[in-house]
């Protein structure tokens, strides 16, 4: 089968459009977009409005909030190659959020849910799979987060620096599969997460087997 | 914190217990007032059984709970449970007993003292509550219908209700949720069905209209909302154990030494605690061994988990 870009791009006319209007919103405001969910949690549990477990919830939300940047960083390149919206220059902002969520998620775990119990937190990333899977996929977001800046590219090269950063490809698989690990039985929203990060990846495969990368 | 339970309603709201009785055409005697929980006040004494330590509030009991018939979150229960009907009731005792049949759970009621019974609850997801339960043993029910001499384990099943349970029209869990005991567990006098909760009737959510708890056991031991008692001659089946016999053993025993794959039993979080108040060591069969170790001396109890 033939496989072009042009063919599923829709009306031009819009894409541009939409592009033309994100040209004009400055970078920042995606730091401040993506800062509000972790201040309105913050309020919520200085006026003790999380529920009955709040520890858990805010564990849970961190997560999941670092979850759903992932899957905003990794949507960007196939919107751009499939709608022809182009926010490239958001997604650095986005992948810094999403490990800022991340991080968040795993000192909630250290500090509220296990209490700084190392022994046991150290017993824990060994034994079980899930908290291991969703270690391995925070140290593989570290270097990321590390190098996500102008003097990293500069230092590293920009082809080795692109192929440091498909480390976001496996990161997404383990915190989708820690996820679907954690839960009992077989609820349906990590199922979600993990189809949806698979669906995207798939699609990054499928063009890049075109021979249409760049980058 | 206010507690839920505490209406602004008075003794001298409450309809008198003649009156009452007469109109729902309870037998006198009955002492549970199933019908209008806000209402009925359970009477019931204090049980030596009791711990000292103080219970969660009914709010977060009833709030934040696994009953995977009402959906998987944990306030699924509280906020899919409304159309759930526990009145009328009727426990379907068979198997290896002298007097099999159909009991209607005013009946089962007529023929016991309610007790209040403080119990430690730790969840095999490594947290914990401390919930005062209304309740009568087991055994009092095992005794009533008379147990043959042949049958080593207690088999339960709770209601399958997909129209009242949300939860049940995914194939969540192979429906009905099945659990077991050993006899000479079922017959422990800390072993008890409940039919309340704080005073009052059970809330559908927590297991209405009648459950088990087993205090030293994990919590998906104690199952709810139960329609038929078997007494068997080998070991029922248990849902979890059969959806993940590695995880969840028929014992199902709290134990700090024994690991479950995914969370290490050693501590627990108290649910209610706050945020900052960390973790504190779980207790060998949670904390009920001087009363229980000796039901399973020569047991390895990793093996039989």
């Amino acid at each position: 089968m033939q496989r072009t870009t042009d063919a599923r791009a829709p009306a031009p006319g819009l894409a541009t459009r939409i592009n033309g209007a994100m040209r004009r919103v400055p970078v920042w405001t995606v730091y401040v977009l993506g800062a509000l969910p972790a201040l309105w949690l913050f309020a919520q549990a200085a006026t003790n409005t999380l529920g009955i477990d709040p520890v858990r919830e805010i564990e849970h939300r961190l997560g999941e909030l670092g979850l759903q940047f992932i899957v905003g960083g990794l949507a960007i390149t196939p919107l751009r190659r499939i709608v022809g919206v182009n926010l490239l220059r958001f997604r650095r902002a986005i992948g810094l959020i999403a490990f800022f969520y991340v991080l968040a998620h795993l000192a909630a775990w250290l500090v509220l849910d296990m209490g700084l119990l190392w022994r046991q937190v150290a017993a824990d990333i060994w034994k079980r799979p899930y908290i291991t899977m969703g270690m391995a996929g925070f140290l593989m977001l570290l270097p990321l987060a590390l190098t996500s800046n102008n003097w990293s590219i500069r230092k590293l090269g920009g082809l080795r620096w692109r192929w440091l950063h498909k480390l976001a490809y496996p990161a997404a698989l383990a915190g989708a599969v820690h996820y679907l690990w954690l839960v009992k039985a077989w609820p349906v929203e990590p199922f979600l997460y993990l189809g949806v990060i698979v669906a995207l990846l798939l699609v990054r495969a499928w063009f890049a087997g075109g021979g249409m990368s760049r980058g | 914190m206010t507690y839920r339970f505490k209406t602004p309603l008075s003794w001298a709201d409450v309809t008198p217990k003649a009156a009452f009785l007469n109109r729902r055409q309870l037998m006198a005697g009955a002492a549970v007032l199933l019908a209008t929980p806000a209402l009925a006040r359970l009477s019931y004494t204090p049980s030596a059984y009791s711990t000292d330590e103080a219970p969660n509030t009914f709010e977060e009991i009833s709030g934040y709970n696994n009953f995977y018939e009402f959906g998987t979150a944990k306030e699924d229960p509280r906020n899919n449970s409304r159309a759930f009907k526990p009145d009328p009731w009727a426990v379907q005792i068979d198997g290896l007993v002298e007097r099999p049949g159909s009991y209607d759970l005013a009946d089962i009621l007529g023929g016991v003292a309610l007790e209040e019974r403080i119990y430690r609850l730790r969840c095999v997801e490594a947290w914990s509550m401390v919930v005062p339960w209304i309740g009568f043993q087991l055994s009092a029910l095992l005794d009533r219908v008379g147990v043959q001499p042949g049958a080593k384990y207690v088999a339960f099943e709770t209601v399958t209700r997909p129209e009242e349970m949300p939860g049940q029209r995914r194939a969540i869990l192979d429906w009905p949720y099945r659990e077991g005991l050993r006899i000479d567990e079922a017959m422990h006098p800390l072993t008890i069905l409940a039919t309340g909760l704080y005073g009052e009737a059970l809330p559908n959510q927590n297991g209405a209209p009648i459950r088990l708890v087993v205090p030293w056991k994990y919590g998906f031991k104690s199952i709810k909302s139960i329609v038929r008692i078997s007494l068997t001659e080998g070991e029922p089946p248990a849902t979890w154990k059969q959806m993940q016999g590695s995880e969840y053993g028929f014992y199902a025993n709290v134990n700090p030494e024994v690991d479950h794959p995914r969370w290490s039993q050693a501590s627990e979080r108290r649910v209610g605690a706050g945020l900052f108040a960390g973790r504190v060591p779980t207790q060998m069969f949670n904390g009920y061994a001087d009363e229980v170790a000796g039901l399973y001396a020569g047991m390895d109890l990793a093996k039989d988990y």
